[in-house]
């Protein structure tokens, strides 16, 4: 299994392979990260829904109803992607529902370096954070290894 | 270039015509100011260039989306705007700024970006300015999330109200452009002169057609031949000519390889009697470029086309792109009598589908990639009514291997570059991935 489970139970509309929501932030207008991020999880055995740019919070947030997904990975690269992130991640934190699925985010979070917002992005509620300049291969290493999204830090 | 019957045309199709006539390439930059101070001195600079240039006044994202209290404000406070903000500064103060200039009848184009554009088109109107660009389809899938639906219809009325308000207002359809890279060249085609059709369907008596420089010198030529034979065919009763983008994806990283993909695109455009160039600059990889950069890269652009010589650069390539674009566009416009809703039916059914593009009104079925010989293919075609040729070996898209895609005429235009270790110091890093 490549992706972290720790949602499964709760997430039970669908069966076969893990279904993984790509989406950008309410701010990042870019698409071909997106792009990528769909072929690599593809690659991986997973099924993708890709929600495109500019995503407001609570669309992001009624995607996730409607797709019921494993995981939810979010890709910014215009450099609001650790404000932003910090705001959508606590408004689907408050969701009862959504509580527990596991969402990671990445890319080119800030114009600073990432230990700036990691932790704060964990904080908030984030259960992995991976910045554009450590490469692709901490996130590819995350899907393919990790049981339990919350024991990794990868920004560490 | 022209059908039957034209009707008199404006000052910026006038302007291009003008040049065409007498066999020379027009230039444009991309160029967008927040203070009309500075916007005239960026006019000015493009205007005494040594090439035959048109202006371009890019407005900004605030402005694009509406939301013309931010600019407001930004320009109250002195916050910097990544365009002329149109509407805030308001018709008079616009028109003051073009006034000021040593050749007030200098033709300039308006860009924006915007799918519900008609506030834009009123206020450009409104300041005495004859040319936009654009289209419903053009400008809404691949940067809004607007309906296409609702950006049809926005189109459709500022289209008309354009050509009521404007006599011999200029359009044109950025339908050749969707999203500057990885879609295969009939596609663009098709786009581009469905929205050319739907321009003359709402008003419009002079329109351009546009087609980004894609990863292949022949197969280039062959698109933009076929665009021209399309729009002779389609266009009858309207002013046409096409304008060709210098290539709008991952661009070369070093100066002279910048400059050397500028100066095939030049060339791409005079050899295919492209009368339009909209340039990039060598400084665009890294920065906003300041006016002098693209003053350089107008007169680098001029120069190439002129020292251009048909017999030394590669034919166009025979795959039957004609063909393909043509039939593409007859599906579509056999879905309904009026092409705005033959548009909307098309994109549903996906006989329209482009490529990566991640709008919910696209499809999304089909993939494309660049074979061994540079070419743009289709991977899969997904509903559309053309073949898609599978590479050979595996036919699946990797993410790494789209990477390498992406960034194909990057490294075709470098790579010789850094070869002879001259290349400019400062390289940064890949595209960001995730």
């Amino acid at each position: 299994m490549a992706l972290p489970s720790t949602a499964k139970g709760s997430h039970p509309a669908h069966a076969g392979k893990p279904r993984v929501l790509v989406s950008s932030t309410s701010s990042d207008s870019h698409t071909w990260n997106l792009v990528f991020l769909q072929l690599l999880l593809e690659e991986m055995g997973n099924d993708v829904v890709n929600i495109g740019s500019c995503v407001p919070d609570d669309l992001l947030i009624a995607e996730c109803r409607r797709h019921r997904p494993d995981m939810v990975v979010i890709s910014s690269v215009n450099g609001h992607g650790a404000l932003d992130g910090e705001r959508l991640i606590t408004a689907l934190r408050a969701e009862p529902d959504l509580s527990r699925l596991p969402v990671v985010i990445g890319g080119k979070l800030g114009t600073r370096g990432s230990s700036v917002f990691g932790q704060r992005l964990m904080d908030a509620g984030f259960d992995a954070v991976f910045e554009d300049s450590a490469g692709i291969e901490p996130f590819r290493s995350y899907l393919e290894l990790a049981p339990h999204a919350v024991e990794l830090e990868a920004t560490a | 270039m022209t059908g039957t019957a034209v009707p008199p045309q404006g000052r910026f199709a006038g302007a291009v015509a003008a040049a065409a006539a007498r066999g020379v390439l027009v230039v444009q930059p991309r160029m967008g100011m927040p203070l009309p101070a500075d916007m005239r001195a960026g006019l000015a600079a493009v205007r005494r260039a040594r090439a035959a240039t048109v202006g371009t006044i890019t407005l900004d994202s605030y402005t694009r989306v509406g939301d013309h209290a931010s600019a407001r404000k930004a320009l109250a406070e002195g916050s910097d705007l990544n365009g002329f903000p149109i509407v805030a500064h308001g018709a008079e103060e616009t028109r003051r700024m073009i006034d000021a200039l040593d050749d007030p009848r200098f033709a300039i184009q308006v860009r924006h970006g915007s799918p519900l554009p008609l506030g834009i088109v009123e206020a450009l109107a409104d300041a005495g300015l004859d040319a936009t660009e654009g289209g419903p389809v053009s400008y809404c899938l691949p940067y809004s999330r607007t309906p296409l639906r609702d950006a049809v219809d926005a189109w459709a009325r500022s289209c008309e109200v354009l050509a009521e308000r404007v006599p011999g207002a200029h359009l044109e359809s950025f339908g050749g452009c969707m999203l500057g890279q990885m879609c295969p060249p009939a596609l663009l085609v098709a786009i581009s002169v469905l929205e050319g059709i739907f321009f003359r369907r709402h008003g419009l008596t002079s329109v351009s057609l546009s087609y980004a420089q894609q990863t292949s010198f022949p197969q280039d030529r062959e698109a933009l031949a076929a665009m021209r034979r399309l729009a002779s065919e389609y266009l009858d009763g309207v002013a046409w000519h096409v304008v060709l983008y210098t290539y709008m994806g991952v661009f070369p990283q070093t100066e002279a390889g910048a400059m050397e993909l500028l100066r095939s695109s030049a060339v791409l455009a005079q050899v295919t009697g492209t009368e339009r160039l909209i340039v990039k600059t060598a400084a665009e990889a890294f920065r906003i470029p300041t006016v002098a950069d693209n003053v350089y890269a107008l007169e680098e652009a001029a120069g190439a086309a002129r020292g251009a010589d048909p017999t030394t650069v590669p034919e166009a390539d025979d795959s039957g792109l004609y063909e393909e674009a043509r039939t593409l566009v007859e599906s579509v416009l056999e879905l309904d009598p009026d092409v705005g809703r033959a548009l909307l039916k098309a994109f549903s059914r996906g006989l329209l589908d482009v490529p990566f593009c991640l709008h919910a009104d696209n499809a999304g079925k089909s993939r494309a990639y660049v074979d061994q010989g540079g070419r743009l293919q289709w991977l899969s075609a997904g509903s559309m009514p053309v073949r898609a040729v599978a590479p050979a070996g595996a036919g699946r898209l990797t993410a790494d291997g789209f990477l390498t895609m992406l960034s194909h005429v990057q490294r075709r235009f470098d790579g010789p570059v850094l070869e002879r270790g001259r290349g400019r110091s400062g390289l940064t890093s890949s595209p960001s991935k995730v």
